[in-house]
């Protein structure tokens, strides 16, 4: 890897130790991937906390040592200084209100608060949300970005046209303390090319079709630039926030073209700027419904926990959910948790939207998810969400089945503590 | 033809992706590997549901895959095995991508991509394989099928 004057001199520790080994883990990191150069940034968008059980022994060391080893891969602890450029926490473990509710030990929630003192005063933004784009952290075309979170990532390269790769907790713990990331994959233009064309033959047009469309696709195409073409009606930021969420959970798709839709193509053509077709695909009932029965896993129709917002709701989903429960009451067999970025909530308190939801008998959450947090209701058998992330994940992590459907099907089976969604 | 004697030994040839030299017993899978939400970070294990090794761990294998998938938590839960002392004893795979560059770096075990020949073809779980990383080359000796019963 070639290096500039500014860079070969915070790589000799010209700048100090932790610059240094932000550095040493750049070079290791770009020399792996093949890289032949370091690129500016100037947006990082990473995860800074430490609240799994794993790591309880490094968090006693303190934080300079916890971000050394765990954001610098670095066993040496070095002391920490303020971050070069504009950086954001995303998701965490724990949400700093409801903490008890979620299950989580209260030394647990403290020592969450002290690190985000710690690292607040820093410069680490705490947005705390899988979805920065939703609250201000909006990166422009063609901007390199440093960002981690699959679902962000997708966002912020297809429908913002900016560019980063999938980071790492410790590759953006060095872009942090360095305002460098290595030039490769998609911060290079012919890598944001399509690979695989796929019709979409049927009517894709609400957010579950959405999720089905992408999780269906993410399977298939694995990494690669997906061009989707057909049937699908103008999306909106939550429909594009779902979509890209599954097709990163399914496979690991970074990238993905509509013509007419998203900046960096206005025809098919564009969208493969010359290159070949890898593959021709197309989506119609037998796809959707092969999706559909890939993400239901659940077969007891009884369901005791119903979580609404992965990638985290935005403030037009809160509402909805909010007029679905007004004046009723759930369940008394089921939990609902609704989940939100904080800074939304505020509005969403505002509207009058989370005294709808919790006059009801629902949590809104924010700063987690279940997944990320690995924490459901207690004895909690049957999950329900409309999310395909989460019905991709949670079986995994928590052992629990899950149904996958609309918010209007999760809605009503918090009210009822009843699975009767279905694909028609 | 590939020679599937049991005494020679097959060579590959690729490049370094972590440098370091370690042998052992493959652990082949088809399916790509997602980190967080996809492994045990205490135990070594795979534990994505309809993944072919779920519930099957890599812990001190040679792990031989064709990428990585899903969360940019993938490094980090590479790296927790690590802390952990249960991650793979070497990596080889197939397609580059961040996730898999950062977590073969993070992991600290020599790894190689870019074979000359397809590494999940040629190698199957239960076979011996030494990685030499630092000069990308990996040598596989298939494994007797009586062998491979008597475990």
């Amino acid at each position: 890897m070639k290096l500039t004057a500014a860079e070969q001199a915070m790589y000799d520790g010209k700048e100090g130790p932790a610059k240094q080994k932000a550095m040493d883990l750049l070079m290791r990191y770009g020399e792996a991937l093949g890289a032949e150069r370091l690129v500016e940034t100037n947006n990082v968008a990473g995860a800074f906390n430490a609240s799994t059980p794993s790591v309880r022994a490094l968090v006693a060391k303190g934080f300079d040592a916890v971000y050394s080893e765990l954001n610098l891969d670095s066993a040496d602890v070095v002391p920490i200084p303020k971050m070069a450029v504009p950086t954001c926490q995303l998701i965490t473990g724990i949400d700093n209100d409801n903490w008890r509710i979620q299950g989580i030990p209260d030394e647990l929630a403290d020592q969450q608060k002290k690190a985000e003192k710690h690292f607040g005063a820093l410069g680490i933004n705490m947005f705390a949300t899988c979805t920065p784009y939703q609250v201000g952290n909006v990166p422009v075309k063609g901007e390199h970005c440093a960002w981690m979170e699959s679902s962000a990532v997708i966002y912020c390269n297809s429908v913002l046209g900016a560019r980063t790769n999938t980071e790492g907790k410790e590759s953006t713990g060095a872009a942090a303390l360095t305002g460098r990331i290595p030039y490769w994959g998609y911060h290079i233009p012919e890598n944001r090319r399509g690979t695989h064309l796929v019709h979409v033959d049927i009517d894709v047009d609400d957010i579950r079709d959405w999720g089905l469309l992408g999780y269906w696709i993410g399977e298939i195409v694995q990494e690669d630039v997906p061009v989707l073409t057909g049937n699908m009606r103008q999306p909106s930021l939550i429909k594009l926030k779902h979509f890209g969420a599954a097709a990163a959970s399914s496979g690991g798709v970074e990238m993905y073209h509509i013509p007419g839709i998203t900046p960096e193509a206005n025809t098919v053509d564009d969208a493969f700027g010359g290159s070949k077709i890898v593959e021709t695909l197309r989506f119609g009932a037998a796809e959707r419904k092969l999706a559909y029965a890939n993400l239901n896993c659940a077969t007891d129709r009884d369901v005791d926990f119903v979580m609404l917002g992965c990638p985290h709701n935005s403030i037009d989903q809160v509402a909805l959910i909010a007029l679905l429960l007004e004046g009723k009451t759930l369940s008394a067999n089921t939990q609902l948790w609704v989940h939100t970025p904080r800074a939304l909530r505020e509005v969403a308190e505002r509207n009058g939207y989370v005294k709808m939801i919790t006059d009801a008998g629902g949590v809104v959450m924010s700063d987690t998810c279940p997944a990320i947090s690995r924490y459901a209701p207690k004895g909690t058998r049957v999950i329900a969400t409309d999310s395909a992330k989460q019905a991709h994940y949670l079986p995994a992590i928590l052992g629990i089945p899950v149904w996958f459907g609309t918010v209007r099907e999760c809605v009503e089976a918090a009210l009822t503590g009843k699975w009767n969604g279905g694909l028609q | 033809m590939t020679d599937t004697g049991s005494n020679s030994a097959i060579v590959l040839h690729g490049r370094k992706v972590v440098g370091g030299v370690a042998e052992g017993e493959a652990l082949v899978t088809h399916d790509t590997i997602s980190g967080w939400g996809g492994i045990n970070e205490r135990e070594g294990t795979v534990i994505e549901r309809r993944h072919e090794l779920r519930g099957v761990s890599f812990k001190d294998k040679i792990l031989v895959f064709p990428g990585a998938k899903g969360s940019s938590g993938y490094s980090a839960y590479f790296h927790m095995t690590r802390l952990n002392g249960v991650n793979p004893r070497a990596m080889i795979f197939v397609k580059m991508t961040t996730k898999a560059a950062l977590g073969a770096v993070v992991t600290r075990a020599p790894a190689v991509t870019d074979l000359d020949q397809d590494p999940l073809s040629v190698i199957e779980t239960g076979d011996w394989v030494k990685v030499d990383a630092d000069r990308g080359i990996v040598e596989v000796t298939k494994r007797p099928a009586s062998a491979q019963a008597a475990e």
